[in-house]
């Protein structure tokens, strides 16, 4: 029975919790001279991105190198891939070279399902990202770094916290794992946008809506900016880059509003004068520097309750 | 008649030891008291003191162990001993035969252990895998000047070339048995214990 990180929504708030107390384990590695484990020697992680990516490609190479997996990096740039292979002769290849994890980033919506379903490869499967669907590890780091500053009892518990993200809730991957995994792990969410940058089907989501950025923030223990993905946009989705950041940017006077101990985050990479202002972006509460820190952490807490045994320890059924 | 002889008294002993587990207390809280305090005071005797001490405890039950071995060091000598704990899950040789472990908690005293003497503490000494694997990890951390052993019960069966340097009690077993350690603050009371099947110190 192989177990892959597909989506969010797959792992129990047991799994979620696993993997969070894993991570802080891990974090305290970043303060070692030497920043190394031997729990994945001799085992081979591909990265795979099809689409452009530094941190969260950086984050993982750094995370399976430091518990001594061979990494190998995939870019689709480059590759047969531009010259037209598809993605079943990609896998095929990788399965030959016994890849024992893929790590997989897709411009294509349930890229990584594909991939782990099809019987073409025998590794597991780690979604780094795929369309507008999911990026589970994102939301795990996200949850990691909040649990670390809100987190209550010895587990760092998130029960009853209130988390706002904000943004372009329909193009962002982002958004939706921090949904479903915030929600499994008690957090109360309010997504925030304008009318016409929620997906449709938002309603069956676990969260509140909200179109009023004001009215969310000072209740919130945390803010999580959205970057507006201008590349997925087709159309016109607000009137002007000027009003949506009026309407839906934080700024200084925003952030005026907000509770002592509210931090600000955001998954990067960040468009300063937009979403967020540079005042706010590089205030004291803001984390966004500190995520990127825990975000290897909590890739090598994946990669290992997957990899570092005889069977994964999480994850969702194949 | 004569070809079934063997399988007669099969019968009647393996009910009594599939049913009749025996437990034993062979440490009470008083003895492993008295045990904890002869091995400070042998840690301090072989070191000449408690300078550059670090004692290292093995989760979950060395952890405590070690506290508790530092605050008699501590009553004795009048000096605090550094503790931390180090954890070795990710050393093991088994790590790849079960499913991913969770990690426990690893904290090394700010100070360090480079040219220090590290005492590592663990609450049994079996196959020695264990401590292969914490000297392993160690030699991540720093280069201490000794690395020392300290266990509350060594019950013999070593797989690998280690052995203790403090001893609470030796502790001859059978591999069908276990030892049992519990200890206040992880668990409720204070005491080791051997669990096995009747008879199964016979074999020992």
């Amino acid at each position: 029975m192989k177990r892959h990180l597909l989506s969010a929504g797959d792992l129990t708030r047991d799994d979620a919790e696993l993997i969070l107390s894993t991570a802080a384990e891990l974090r305290e590695l970043a303060d070692r001279p030497i920043k190394k484990l031997p729990a994945l020697r001799g085992r081979t992680v591909v990265n795979l991105f099809f689409e452009d990516s530094t941190r969260t490609r950086i984050s993982f190479e750094a995370a399976a190198k430091r518990l001594s997996a061979d990494v190998i990096n995939f870019a689709a740039k480059g590759s047969s891939l531009s010259k037209g292979e598809s993605l079943k002769d990609t896998a095929l290849t990788l399965e030959a070279m016994g890849a024992d994890a893929v790590v997989v980033r897709h411009g294509a919506s349930g890229a990584p399902h594909r991939l782990a379903n099809s019987g073409w490869v025998r590794s597991s499967v780690v979604n780094a990202g795929d369309g507008t669907h999911e990026h589970p590890t994102q939301a795990l780091l996200d949850a990691f770094t909040m649990s670390r500053h809100l987190g209550t009892g010895p587990k760092g518990s998130l029960d009853g916290r209130r988390i706002a993200i904000v943004g372009d809730v329909l193009h962002s991957r982002v958004a939706r794992s921090n949904a479903l995994l915030l929600h499994t792990l008690g957090a109360e969410v309010t997504l925030v946008a304008p009318p016409t940058l929620f997906p449709v089907g938002v309603e069956s989501w676990p969260v509140e809506i909200s179109y009023d950025l004001d009215a969310v923030i000072p209740k919130a223990d945390a803010v999580m900016m959205l970057r507006v993905q201008r590349e997925r946009m087709s159309g016109g989705f607000f009137p002007t880059a000027r009003e949506y950041s009026r309407r839906y940017g934080l700024d200084g006077r925003r952030m005026a509003t907000l509770q002592d101990h509210t931090i600000v985050m955001h998954p990067g990479p960040m468009v300063r004068g937009m979403e967020i202002t540079a005042d706010v972006a590089d205030a004291d509460r803001s984390v966004i520097v500190e995520q990127v820190t825990n975000g290897v952490a909590v890739r090598m807490a994946v990669l290992y309750l997957l990899l570092g045994g005889s069977e994964p320890a999480v994850g969702g059924e194949e | 008649m004569p070809a079934h002889p063997q399988h007669v008294p099969d019968s009647p002993t393996s009910g009594p030891l599939a049913s009749a587990d025996i437990s034993r207390v062979v440490l009470d809280d008083s003895d492993i008291t008295r045990a904890l305090t002869r091995i400070a005071h042998e840690i301090l005797e072989r070191n000449k003191g408690a300078a550059d001490l670090v004692l290292l405890g093995i989760p979950t039950r060395g952890v405590p162990l070690a506290e508790r071995i530092a605050a008699r060091i501590a009553a004795v000598e009048g000096d605090d001993v550094p503790v931390g704990s180090l954890d070795v899950t990710m050393y093991r040789d088994d790590l790849r035969m079960k499913p991913a472990r969770a990690l426990l908690p690893t904290q090394i005293p700010a100070s360090g252990i480079d040219g220090r003497t590290v005492v590592l503490v663990d609450d049994v000494l079996f196959s020695g895998r264990t401590i292969r694997a914490a000297l392993d990890a160690l030699n991540d951390i720093g280069r201490p000047r000794a690395v020392q052993l300290a266990v509350l019960v060594d019950r013999g069966h070593r797989e690998l070339p280690i052995r203790a340097d403090f001893v609470g009690k030796n502790l001859p077993t059978s591999l069908v048995e276990t030892v049992k350690v519990s200890l206040a603050g992880v668990d409720e009371v204070d005491a080791v214990t051997i669990q096995g099947p009747a008879g199964g110190e016979v074999t020992a």
